[in-house]
Formats: C-alpha cells, structure tokens, sequence
C-alpha cells in the first residue's frame, strides 16, 4: 500500500543522505520525495510517498525515527490531507495545437508561463489524479520536457 | 580563556572521565598528538593498524561496560576503520571514533588523505559528525559519547578538519546533552509489562530467549533472579553468552545454526517465547516461517526497530531491560502463583533435560590427533571459568561458545553480527587494558589470526599479558565444512599451506611461543602458555576434518540439526 510520510528533520547538511541511504541500503522504496524548510528555519520537512506491506511500512517508520537528525515522523495515510504536487511542462505551440493548449490550460487552472515561439510552458498544480490526467490531455499535443515537484501533503483542519 | 581546536579536544576527552585512547598518528591529526604528547590525563595506545585500534576500543568497551574511544588521521586511517565500526554497530558496542581530516576549505578538492569518511560511515554508526566549526567541537565530543552510550548503544564517529584543530575558540563543555530528535524510551509500558507476565503465566512451555541486550543494560543479574523465581529455561544467542550463567542448571546453551540440540528443540515446540534484547537474527531462527511455530512473542527491547522486524511479536515492550525485568520481578517475586507455575512446568523441564540427555554438546575424541573442542575444554578447566575469552570468527568461535561456560557477563566478546575475522585480538587486547589483573585469552584459528596479527607488537610493547590459542587446522575451518557439506567436498581455496611458524612469529615479535601437536601435550603446554609473563602464542596443531555440530543448514528449520 502506498503511504504519504511527513518527516521533520534537522536542517542540516547530510540530512537527506541519510534518510535516503536508510532507504536504499534497507531496500525501501522511495516514489517521491520532497524537502525544504519549515517556518523555523532550523527545521526541514520532507514529504515521502513510499509503498510497502504494513510490516515494511512500521520498518519505515521505525527507522526513520531512529535516526538522529530525525525529530519528527507523521504517517500522513488514513488522515485527511490536502496533497498538491507542482508541474512544469513545455508543450508544442503550433498555430494548430495553440488553441487546444489554451483550452486545458483553462480548465485545468494552469498558467503559461514563458512563451517561445513555438512552445508554451505551463505551470499546473493539482493532487496525483489531477496531474495525471493534465499530462495525458496534453501527450497529443506534444510535450517535449516535464519537470514534477513530487508530491507535498498537510493534514486538513487543526 | 581561548584554546585551540587540539587542546579543546584533549581537555574535554579528560573532563569526560575518558582515561584510554587507542590510535594511531599521521598528518591530520598532529596537533592532537601534539596535545597528548604534553597530557597525563589520558593513556594512548599506539597501535599497529587503525583496525585494531577500533576492534581494540571495542574489546574494552565490552570487558568494561564504559565507551571505547579511538583517534586516526584522515584517508587511509579513517578507511581502516571501517569494518571496526561495522562490527561495533552490529553488536551495538559504544565505541567513539575520531578521524581527522583534510582542512575544511579543502574538503571535496580530493586532496591528500581526503576521505569522505562521514559518508562512508553513515550506515554503520548510530550517528556521525563532520565538525565544521572549533566553537562546536566540545559540545559535539560530549554528543558523541552522549550518544555512543545511551539507547541503543552503538559506535559515533566525529570527523574534525585540520583547521578545526588549529583554530581557537572559548572552551565550552556543555552541562547537560540534549539532541532534540532523540529520546530514547527506558521505561516499559506498565500495562505492556503486566499482559506480558499473565500470557506467560497461561502457557506451559516457555523460553526465556536471551541476546546481547541484556549484557549491554547491566541486567544480568536480573535475568538470572526472574529466570529462578519462575523456573523458566535460558537459552542465549551468542552475544548473550554470560547474561545468564552458564553452569546453572536452567541454562540450555547456545541456539540456532551451531547451537544446543535441546535449546534448538524447546524453542520449536515451546508455546511462548520471552525474548529479551534479542533480535531474531537468520543464526538464531533458521528457516524464518518454521520457527517457534507453537510459540506466542513476547519481545523486550530498547530499539523498536528491532521489534517485528523478522517475526510477527504478540506482545512488543520497547524499555531498558533492567527497568522491565525489574517490573517483571516485582509481579512475580514471592507470589504464590509464582511457586505453582515453577511445578506446573516441572514437566517441560524434564523433557527438556531428556532432550539434553539423548544429544548433549561432544565430539568423537582419538588418541591421534589433537580435537579443537578438547582444547576449549581444557582452557575452561584450567582457568577455572574465570578469564576473559575473546574469539575470532569460524569454527573457533563456535567451539568457543560451545565448550567453555560463561558465568558472567563481559566475558565472552566475539563479533556476532558481523562475523568479523581479525576481531579477537585486538578485542582482547583492549579487553586487557581495561582489566590488567585478569587473564584474558583469544581462541583464535590460523586463518582469522593472520587477519591482524600486527597488533602483536602492541601487546608486546605495552606488556598486555594477552594469550592467544590457535586451533591451527591448517584450514578456513567454517566454510571448508559448508564445502564439505554442501559442496561435494570441493575445498576451493580453504586450505592455508603456507602457515607461519607461530612459535617462531611470537618470538620475533618479542612474545613467548608454545606449540602442542599431541593430545597429551595441550592442558601442559596451556598451562605454561597461561603462566608466561608477557603475551603469548599457543600454536595448538588440531585436526583438520573435525566439524562443527550440530549443525543447522541454512535455510533449514531448526528442528533439522546435523548432529555428531
């Protein structure tokens, strides 16, 4: 089962390495991951999407905790949560593709935000399903490079 | 008042109480030994290679229960002690390493000795440290030891540039340690603890299986009182040889691949396992989905990554050991129910002792040729049970942990998870420097001691009376018997034709050397081995075919032991 993990680390150098060196050398698996600060600047937060059994799952979890530089780990699945994820795509602006790539970028709530003679390049952000189906609205059309964030999750409410 | 960098370190490894350091000096690191050139508060042991420096540090730390502390230079020095730390981290022995390292404005420029020892640590230290900065470095060396010895024990490693040492700062020693992401739990769950003792209570096969956890929380003596309150049988792994005494008749030995055939037997038919700071290891548990298939799990331990990792648990406790058997203790002692579970399985104990009656631990003797497991016997009965026994990493090992009791705990140190030849020692070596008037002896085989036979020199120099036994086969002992078992007999690249004459390599390095190679000849030449001054070699000529039983192949349940 996939799980969404919030972790809560010393912002410092090596930290990353070591929470993906726990999950290369213990075999897990990393789908996404995320980090920047938080609002004290001390303190960094990942966001991890992982998969696994339950027994791999309370592994992860577990050895996350374990390591020092580690404050604070929150198994964001079961729990209400708004995830967003952020895409940059440059996609082909011919006089016959243009109007097609307006149209979604409308209604998918994206934004252009370069423009080059025969390339747009549109910002979109959404949760997984939205950016899912924003990309493959826009495969005909022709993209040429896409660049994902990885997905980033809050808990709703208090 | 301002110091440098060197003589920060210095202070505070003093106003730490840290009296022995082993090492070994080169470029990075020359202000430090500029700075214990002019101390009297801490004792260097020089080495002879950075490895033994840590496996040194490491054999000290389990004798003594205090932290090991060792000190390199940067690169080469900091690489070799590598699988030191390793075998630290798999045995979760503090230990506290220091490696120098290139100035920090030169870090990553691939100079001279540079090694990112930092990164190549990081899987195998409970924590590590680059010091960026001489204002941080007292505060970080109290870390360290903060770290290497509370929890979970393990080895720290703290990497300080060049610049770092020469640099000045105020000296600031922290009173007080606190890592905001750490916070290990020491407490069991009460409630935890108390299901634990009425699911006990229910069954009528139980096992108290017992590993390394319960040496490194000083609970020894704990486990043997509740083991006797209830009348419930031991068996240990082998790092939890001597957490509970190995002449008490409760004691069932060693399980897993070479242990006991009746240990092996109860804990497959036993109905509840009360595992205590042990981890389940592949050694101990066999095929994993055959083991203890009747049993319900108890697991107490202070990593709770350590619990359901390799089996599903019934009941987890995560705490120190000594507070939950203390709360054990306290639920059982002197309780009426106590007295009527002790007769309620007086049954399972007797067919325990018929189990150990129809195979108890032996060995084919001859009058020919000299068998390894005589040889341990007899180290056993001339030292009376009372010295320190290091091992390497083999058939020695095994023999080692089969043939002698441990009565005691930090008696018996040998590198179990990660099997490292070479270990003994220097492990013993540094088991003496923490315990000048004992008897200390590695049970060595002729593989695993050329592995860092260097360190000779450092005993000789510093007059460390280590005695090392060689149970000199002529062969990789272990995995010539898994080709002999398991590969047709094929003995690729087992057999050592070209053995040091140990005798003679003792005696050039300044030791004594004594050699038996007939049965009649071994507790005489031990005895002398024993009685020399200084340290000694005590080259023992064994049988090359003799195996190691029982035996459990991998893969195979543990019900299925090859036996004698």
């Amino acid at each position: 089962m996939r799980h969404t993990i919030s972790v809560f680390v010393e912002n410092e150098f090596g930290v990353l390495s070591r929470v993906s060196g726990l999950f290369s050398g213990r075999g897990f698996n990393i789908e996404s991951l995320s980090v920047a600060e938080t609002m004290d600047e001390s303190v960094s937060r990942m966001t991890i999407v992982t998969s696994g059994n339950d027994q791999i799952i309370e592994q992860i979890l577990k050895q996350l905790n374990k390591l020092i530089s580690v404050i604070k780990v929150v198994d964001l699945t079961g729990v209400e949560t708004v995830d967003r994820e952020l895409v940059l795509v440059k996609v082909n602006a011919d006089p016959e593709t243009k109007a097609e790539v307006l149209r979604l970028v409308d209604i998918f709530r994206a934004k252009i935000v370069d423009v080059a003679p025969r390339c747009y390049t549109v910002e979109m952000t959404g949760d997984e399903a939205k950016v899912k189906a924003f990309l493959q609205l826009l495969r005909p059309v022709g993209i040429k490079e896409v660049v994902r964030t990885g997905l980033v999750s809050i808990a709703r409410g208090m | 008042m301002k110091m440098n960098g060197a003589e920060i370190f210095v202070k505070a490894l003093g106003d730490l109480g840290v009296d022995v350091v082993f090492g070994y000096p080169g470029g990075a690191v020359l202000h430090i030994y500029d700075e214990l050139f002019k101390n009297t508060k801490v004792r260097h042991y020089l080495t002879r290679h950075e490895q033994g420096a840590v496996h040194m540090a490491d054999g000290y730390a389990r004798a003594s229960g205090r932290t090991g502390v060792a000190l390199v230079t940067s690169g080469p020095g900091a690489t070799n002690t590598v699988t030191g730390i390793a075998t630290a981290y798999m045995d979760s022995i503090p230990i506290v390493v220091f490696t120098g390292q290139v100035p920090t404005l030169m870090i990553g420029n691939d100079a001279f000795q540079e090694a990112d020892i930092v990164g190549i640590t990081r899987p195998c230290t409970k924590h590590n440290y680059l010091v960026k900065e001489t204002k941080d470095l007292a505060r970080i060396v109290k870390e360290a030891f903060f770290l290497a010895s509370t929890g979970r024990p393990g080895p720290v490693l703290v990497d300080i540039p060049k610049d770092v040492l020469m640099n000045s700062a105020e000296y600031l020693l922290p009173k007080e340690v606190s890592v905001r992401g750490y916070h290990p739990n020491y407490e069991g769950h009460p409630k935890q603890v108390e299901s634990a003792i009425r699911l006990l209570m229910e069954k009528e096969r139980p096992v108290l299986y017992v590993g390394g956890g319960i040496i490194l929380s000083s609970a020894a003596s704990l486990l043997t009182e509740f083991a006797r309150i209830l009348g419930i049988p031991v068996t240990t792994t082998l790092m939890g040889m001597g957490a509970y005494p190995g002449t008490d008749p409760l004691n069932m030995g060693m399980l897993g691949m070479h242990g006991t055939y009746h240990a092996n037997m109860a804990i497959s038919h036993s109905d509840l396992i009360l595992a205590l700071g042990a981890r389940f290891d592949d050694r101990v548990t066999g095929k994993i989905d055959e083991f203890a298939p009747h049993a319900k799990i108890i697991h107490v331990d202070i990593d709770p990554t350590s619990i359901q990792k390799n089996v599903p648990v019934d009941i987890p406790i995560v705490g120190d050991l000594k507070d939950v058997l203390k709360k054990m203790i306290k639920l059982v002692k002197g309780t009426k129910e106590a007295a009527q579970y002790r007769e309620k399985i007086a049954p399972w104990r007797e067919q325990i002792g018929k189990w150990a009656r129809t195979h108890p631990l032996s060995y084919k003797k001859s009058a020919g040729k000299i068998k390894p497991q005589y040889v341990v016997e007899k180290i056993y009965e001339i030292t009376k049970g009372d010295a320190i026994i290091a091992t390497e990493v083999g058939q020695n090992q095994m023999w080692a942990a089969q043939f002698y009791k441990y009565d005691r705990p930090r008696t018996f140190l040998s590198s179990g998870g990660l099997g490292t030849m070479g270990y003994g020692f220097p492990a013993a070596i540094g088991a003496q420097v923490a315990n000048p008037g004992k008897l200390v002896v590695d049970i060595a085989g002729d593989g695993s001691i050329q592995m860092n036979i260097q360190e000779l020199a450092t005993a000789v120099q510093y007059r460390l009376p280590v005695k090392v036994v060689i149970l000199n086969n002529g062969v990789l002992g272990m995995v010539r018997q898994w080709q002999e078992l398991f590969f047709q007999g094929k003995y690729s690249q087992t057999c050592l034709p070209q053995i040091p004459d140990f005798v003679k390599l003792a005696e050039a390095y300044g030791a004594a050397g004594f050699r038996a190679t007939r049965t009649e000849e071994v507790a005489g030449v031990l005895k002398k081995g024993f009685a020399a001054k200084g340290p000694a070699f005590i080259d023992i000529v064994c049988d090359p075919n003799e195996m190691v039983y029982p035996m459990v192949p991998a893969g195979a349940p543990l019900t299925k032991m090859l036996l004698v």
